[in-house]
C-alpha cells in the first residue's frame, strides 16, 4: 500500500436519507487504497453500525478516520443523549430504541457487539447529555 | 447460482438498471431486521427481505451482499433503486411470500453458510427494550 490516509465526515441526527453516506465514502476510501475486501467489509460494518446510532439517537456528530501501513482507526464522536450503563449497551439484544428505527430494521440491540465484533479494538466512552466517543481500530494484516 | 436462474426460480422481476445477470451467489440470508444482516450475513450472498428501504442498500453495500430480493410484490422507492443502480447492487422483486421464496431456493440447493456456525445465543431483552 505505501501511502496512508485521513479525513474527517460531519453526521446529521435524524437525517435518515444520507445515513450510510460517510461509511459508503470510507469504505470508497479504503477501495482506492487496495485494502484487502474482507478487511473494508469488516470497517464498513462498524463504521455504519456507528454512523447509524449516530443518527438514530444524537443531534450531530463527526467521523475521523486514519489509514496507515498497519491499521484503519475510526473515532465517531457525537453529540447527543450520552449511555448511562455502557455495560449494558454492549450487550446483544440490549436496545432503547424507538418503534420507528425498529420498523426500518435497526434497534435490536446489535450495533455496540457488531462493532466490537468487527473490530480488533474498541473504546466506548460518553458523558450522559453530552455525547459518545466509540474509537475502534482494525489491523490490516499482510 | 446464477442471477438469472434465481430470477426463474422466484418468477422475479429486476427493477434496477445495470444488474448484471452473470453474477452468481453461494449463500442466501433472508431478515428484514438490518441489524442481524449486519452481524450474521455472508459476504457475496444473496438477500431476501421484505423491507425496502433506503438502508436496505447501504446495510448491502457494507455487507458486501451481492444481489437483494424483495418479497411479497414489494417495490422500493425510485430513489432506493437509483441507489442501488450506483452502487452496482442488483435488485429484484419476487410476489412471492418470504417463506415460499426461501423454499424454492432451498429446494434448489441454496444455503445460509451462516447456519453451519455455531454461536452463544442472544442474550434476552433487558427491562426497556
Amino acid at each position: 500500500m505505501g501511502n496512508g490516509a485521513d479525513g474527517i465526515f460531519f453526521l446529521t441526527g435524524k437525517d435518515f436519507n444520507n445515513a450510510g453516506t460517510a461509511s459508503s465514502n470510507l469504505k470508497a476510501v479504503l477501495e482506492r487504497m487496495g485494502i484487502a475486501q474482507d478487511i473494508i467489509r469488516r470497517t464498513a460494518i462498524a463504521a455504519f453500525e456507528a454512523e447509524m446510532n449516530v443518527v438514530i439517537y444524537a443531534v450531530a456528530g463527526m467521523m475521523k478516520y486514519r489509514v496507515t501501513d498497519t491499521e484503519i482507526s475510526v473515532t465517531v464522536q457525537d453529540m447527543g443523549q450520552g449511555i448511562p450503563n455502557i455495560d449494558l449497551a454492549m450487550t446483544e439484544g440490549y436496545s432503547t430504541a424507538p418503534d420507528h428505527i425498529r420498523a426500518m430494521g435497526f434497534g435490536s440491540g446489535m450495533g455496540l457487539p457488531n462493532i466490537k465484533k468487527n473490530t480488533d479494538n474498541l473504546s466506548v466512552n460518553s458523558i450522559v447529555g453530552e455525547g459518545t466517543t466509540l474509537e475502534f481500530v482494525i489491523q490490516i494484516k499482510d | 447460482m446464477s442471477l438469472d436462474e434465481i430470477r426463474d426460480i422466484l418468477n422475479a422481476t429486476v427493477i434496477t438498471h445495470q444488474a448484471s445477470l452473470r453474477n452468481s451467489v453461494e449463500s442466501v440470508y433472508c431478515a428484514d431486521l438490518m441489524s442481524d444482516v449486519l452481524s450474521f450475513s455472508d459476504s457475496g450472498c444473496l438477500l431476501i427481505t421484505g423491507l425496502t428501504n433506503a438502508q436496505v442498500i447501504r446495510t448491502a453495500e457494507m455487507a458486501a451482499i451481492s444481489v437483494i430480493v424483495f418479497v411479497q410484490g414489494k417495490r422500493p422507492a425510485l430513489q432506493t433503486i437509483r441507489l442501488a443502480d450506483e452502487k452496482d447492487i442488483p435488485l429484484l422483486v419476487t410476489d412471492l411470500p418470504m417463506f415460499d421464496a426461501c423454499g424454492r431456493l432451498f429446494e434448489k440447493g441454496l444455503r445460509s453458510q451462516s447456519a453451519s456456525i455455531s454461536r452463544a445465543p442472544i442474550v434476552a431483552c433487558h427491562e426497556g427494550c
